[in-house]
């Protein structure tokens, strides 16, 4: 194949959006998901507040309503791991695949479906926690018992990731059957892959959740097996990670390229990560579970290897990033080795956002890399080390990247012009700084023996852990996050209701390629033929894990101590 | 398909630093010997405080400057919560849950195992210096879950 450095855009073609691809019945509920989103982050979030003052010894869940620190610890974890996690894919993702393959959804019902069950997942899981009948944290492990309509909940939220995986598989093979023999436009490839990684990801917590759990808390089901459900819940307890990441991945690749006036470097690398990312995402479960006692050393040990494997394709993410910020910071007139780095748009809260994010996510990765690594993980395993790791993961490559992203989305979406940029960026380097604090303080308290998910400031042996200075720390940078939270949502309040029209409609950034699909091998292309071969890693992962496990040891009738 | 010479270049350096991880903890597990728990048994929680050995949970010296301590961890106590061993003792921590899931991390050690239904956990550690190890359960376990602690008193 010959070289070309012609820039090429995403779409294979128009720059421009095509008239008519943006249906009013699919624009509607994607909007109804982002409202979603933020209801989850803003509820979710003062939570935190709470549960970072906690470590102080300022105990002040009665304040926010709550029975006990553990109901709104799982609020917190609920929305701000599904609910704000899950709206904002779909809704980002579904857009985007809307502009990348140029057409509309294939599925108008199946895009409303998903908005409509994630309202109602929300709702139920919503009155059981509220009602103090699931008490259970995010991860719900049997044997504690929660409300059958928590279960459902968590099911229907799951759901609605589902159809919307449906409804971009369908999308795809509906531009397939309009271009036959051409190239899956890029914008709208890395969006399908990643719901199909998820896909197969799911698998574990819905036979859990519809096997195990719902019956057993009606029931029907006399007693269950705690290591096991265990098992399913990790089997997509750590893909959801790479869930949660990699429409973030799909920002940071291919729009914020352009919004800081650089080109991505490859499209070969950029299909190559994805694909990576949705072979080797599922079969890394056991990382998880490095202490739990009922599992075989040797399925431990294979874990290891193919949780290591999934690391390469986000070393990669840095690499093209950081490429293509490199081409935008030069083409602005940046010089030397670093001098382009000052000259990336800084005042550009959507961007500042973003690039903070990707920081955070260097020190998150490194943090992670400690969790995963077998022995290594003794020391750290639920201690507030990694809480301290995941706000740099989730809490803040993805959330802030959200947030970023959401800076140009809602006037998108809205015909408004984004106000207060100030207070915007004000927000993101607050939470910048924040998270550094919080997470120095819980990695640090975690070395030292802290465990997570304790209400600290009850516990009789707080002064008996030392970690008063990192305890100190983790409760101011959380107060600065949940500032930076606030100064948030008083930017899209404003934006939505009282920022002035845009003369113009605005363009999703899309960046071009300095090497195009042309020069990327075909073989990245089949979804399918990767598809079969994430499986049969699954299969090799899992298979003979659950057969050295059998028989089932089910023992546990559900128990309600909460 | 064409890779870039800096990707290749990058995609390498990246190989290269996660071998050398696996190098590492290969290291840590073969030279060094800190392991993960394994599977030490199984028991039903149900019948657990009338099945051996923890029916009679507490300090077992077993010779040679070798312990081992049954612990029951329940809602939301451990039973013993404290135990008291000589310098330059190994205990091995054998532990079961009658109820929900519990967590064990023995703060100053690499001692840190789950507590799950149904199966027995195993860890051990070494006490080289005087002093007070706390312990404490680190998975959730109802709203009394941060009143779960214990100690180790080495003399
Ligand atoms: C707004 C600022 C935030 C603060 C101050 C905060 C604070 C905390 C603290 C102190 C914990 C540990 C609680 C414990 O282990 O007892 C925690 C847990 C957690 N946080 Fe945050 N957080 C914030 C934002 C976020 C965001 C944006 C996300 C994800 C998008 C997030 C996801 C989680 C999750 C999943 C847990 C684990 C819950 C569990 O262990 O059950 N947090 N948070
Ligand atoms: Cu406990």
């Amino acid at each position: 194949m010959s070289a070309t450095a012609r820039p090429q855009t995403l779409a294979g073609g128009g720059a421009i959006a095509r008239e008519g691809m943006f249906l009013a019945e699919q624009l509607w509920p994607i909007k109804g998901q982002l409202v979603l989103a933020l209801i989850g982050l803003a509820i979710g979030g003062i939570m935190g507040l709470m549960q970072a003052l906690d470590r102080i010894g300022i105990v002040m869940y009665k304040a926010m309503l709550m029975q006990t620190y553990y109901q709104g610890l799982t609020i917190h974890g609920v929305l701000l791991a599904f609910l704000f996690t899950f709206s904002f894919s779909n809704a980002f993702v579904s857009l985007l695949a809307i502009r990348g393959f140029e057409r509309p959804l294939a599925s108008t019902f199946l895009v409303q479906g998903a908005f409509w069950t994630m309202l109602v997942g929300t709702l139920l899981a919503a009155y059981a926690i509220l009602t103090n009948q699931a008490t259970v944290l995010f991860t719900f492990y049997a044997p504690l018992r929660a409300s059958s309509l928590f279960y459902l909940g968590a099911a229907l939220l799951v759901i609605s990731t589902l159809l919307t995986a449906l409804n971009l598989v369908l999308t795809r093979r509906a531009w397939q059957q309009e271009h036959p023999g051409e190239r899956t436009p890029l914008l709208g490839f890395v969006g399908v892959v990643t719901y199909v990684m998820w896909a197969l990801a799911t698998v574990g917590v819905v036979v859990l959740v519809v096997f195990f759990l719902l019956p057993w808390s009606l029931g029907w089901l006399k007693t269950t097996d705690p290591q096991f459900n265990r098992i399913l819940f990790w089997y997509t307890g750590h893909p959801i990670v790479y869930f949660w990441l990699m429409p973030a991945y799909i920002s940071w690749y291919l729009l914020v390229p352009r919004q800081v006036g650089g080109r991505v470097f490859s499209d070969s690398l950029v299909r190559l990560a994805f694909i990576l990312l949705l072979v080797f995402s599922v079969p890394t479960g056991l990382h998880h579970q490095y202490v739990d006692p009922g599992i075989p050393t040797v399925m431990k040990v294979v874990h290891l290897f193919t949780t290591f494997s999934v690391v390469f394709p986000s070393l990669m993410t840095a690499f093209t990033v950081m490429a293509a910020l490199e081409d935008g910071g030069r083409a602005r007139g940046g010089r030397g080795l670093l001098g382009w780095i000052w000259k990336l748009p800084w005042g550009d809260p959507s961007v500042t956002a973003q690039l903070l994010a990707m920081l955070v996510f260097i020190l998150g990765g490194a943090t992670g890399i400690v969790n995963a690594s077998y022995n290594l993980n003794n020391v750290v395993h639920n201690t507030s080390f990694v809480p301290g790791h995941f706000h740099m993961t989730v809490g803040t490559a993805v959330a802030l990247s959200f947030i970023g992203i959401s800076y140009w989305l809602i006037p998108y979406l809205t015909g408004r012009e984004l106000m207060g940029r100030r207070l915007a960026l004000a927000q993101a380097w607050l939470w910048f700084v924040g998270v550094l604090l919080f997470a120095r303080g819980q990695i640090a308290a975690g070395l030292l023996g802290e465990p997570r998910r304790s209400s600290i400031g009850e516990a009789p042996y707080r002064d008996l852990i030392h970690a008063g200075l990192d305890n100190w720390l983790t409760a101011i940078g959380g107060t600065l996050m949940v500032i930076s939270g606030l100064l948030y949502f008083i930017v899209v309040l404003w934006t939505v209701f009282g920022g002035r029209r845009l003369t113009q409609p605005l363009e999703i950034p899309i960046a071009e390629m300095r090497f195009g699909a042309r020069e990327t091998s075909p073989l990245l292309d089949r979804l399918g033929f990767w598809f079969l071969i994430a499986v049969v890693l699954v299969a090799i992962a899992y298979i003979p894990l659950i057969l050295l496990y059998l028989p089932l040891q089910s023992v546990s009738p559900p128990i309600k101590v909460y | 398909m064409r890779i870039e010479a800096y990707e290749r270049f990058f995609m390498i350096l990246a190989a290269l630093l996660l071998v050398l991880g696996i190098v590492g903890i290969a290291i840590g597990a073969l030279v060094a010997g800190v392991h993960v728990p394994s599977p030490a048994g199984r028991v039903d929680p149900r019948t657990l405080t009338t099945t051996p050995p923890f029916d009679q949970p507490g300090l077992r010296d077993l010779g040679g400057g070798k312990y081992e301590a049954v612990v029951i961890a329940r809602a939301w106590q451990f039973q013993p919560n404290q135990i008291e061993v000589p310098v330059g003792s190994t205990v091995t921590f054998t532990l079961a849950t009658p109820d929900v899931i519990h967590g064990f991390v023995l703060t100053g050690t690499n001692a840190n195992v789950m507590v799950i239904p149904g199966q027995i956990a195993q860890v051990t550690a070494r006490f080289d210096r005087p002093g007070e190890y706390l312990w404490v359960c680190h998975e959730y376990c109802g709203f009394g879950h941060h009143q779960m602690f214990g100690k180790v008193v080495v003399r």
